[in-house]
């Protein structure tokens, strides 16, 4: 309560600056993830039809 | 597998862009807040994440009457990409949240309505998750997840109106405001629309993570098939 007797803005920036860490962060995190699933499932689609190629 | 279609490859452009702009307007044409100071700049991502939060459950929730009324496995991937990335944006929320709160109401944390109801609905939607990797069975799988994400949809207005419901310390920014809430504000006209500019933009991030999600979703259930055809 006792910044509204204060006279500017609170010095609030470090709580500013680790909120966009955490926002930018996660959403590179989940992009990052995407990609890695992505590329994991292209290579086992591919050892599995080259399985299946074999078998015919 | 497809190669990547322009139109999504045009989509990854504009919204990269509008994050750019988004992310400009808030740093350098929103106006300081006089009395929170810079962290107040966290609000307008901070809703932004949990508007695709809720939008990602409840487009999981409306895919999943669609599953249960069609049998189609295209909703079911759709359902889990939904839910997945509302999930990572309700988690965003959630945690800037809890940033903002501590200069603000002088804690990390308070066992408040809204703030309640939204880590009960996170938490909600991790179950969805654990729920689904405990199930083999696609079909089954895909049976429970759109039940699931119909019932679970329950949380999702319990959160948005447990703000205007319950006596809660949490500001309302859409509607009526409660000028006596800690760390309420009435936004001038610039900060609206750096806000507005964010939910859309936002909203355009969801669009353009559903679609790559999608893309996975079903290259996954290719490999998925494969492996159940050769019992791997």
């Amino acid at each position: 309560m006792l910044f509204f007797l204060q006279e500017g803005p609170a010095q609030t920036g470090n709580y500013m600056i680790a909120g966009y860490v955490v926002i930018f962060g996660v959403m590179a995190l989940y992009l990052v993830s995407l990609i890695v699933r992505r590329r994991n499932s292209i290579q086992d689609l591919e050892t599995l039809q080259s399985l299946e190629e074999k078998e015919k | 597998m497809a190669s990547k279609p322009v139109a999504l490859k045009i989509l990854d452009i504009i919204t990269i862009l509008l994050l750019l702009v988004a992310t400009g307007l808030v740093f350098f044409f929103a106006p300081l807040e006089r009395v929170m100071g810079l962290v107040q700049k966290v609000f307008y991502f901070h809703v932004a994440a949990g508007w695709v939060g809720m939008l990602g459950f409840l487009v999981a929730a409306m895919v999943g009457g669609i599953y249960l009324a069609r049998g189609e496995r295209k909703w079911d991937i759709v359902g889990l990409a939904s839910v997945e990335i509302g999930m990572a944006f309700a988690f965003i929320n959630v945690v800037t949240g809890s940033i903002w709160a501590r200069p603000i109401w002088n804690t990390w944390w308070t066992w408040d309505p809204r703030l309640t109801t939204a880590t009960i609905m996170l938490l909600i939607y991790a179950a969805y998750l654990m729920l689904r990797s405990g199930i083999e069975d696609p079909d089954r799988r895909a049976r429970f997840g759109a039940v699931y994400a119909i019932v679970g949809f329950i949380s999702v207005p319990l959160t948005f109106f447990s703000a205007r419901l319950f006596r809660t310390i949490h500001p309302v920014v859409i509607g009526t405001n409660q000028p006596g809430a800690e760390g309420a504000f009435d936004m001038t006209a610039d900060m609206r629309l750096v806000f507005f500019f964010s939910l859309f933009t936002f909203s355009v991030i969801f669009v353009d993570l559903l679609w790559h999600r999608i893309r996975l979703g079903q290259l996954q259930d290719q490999v998925e098939q494969l492996k159940l055809k050769f019992n791997v």
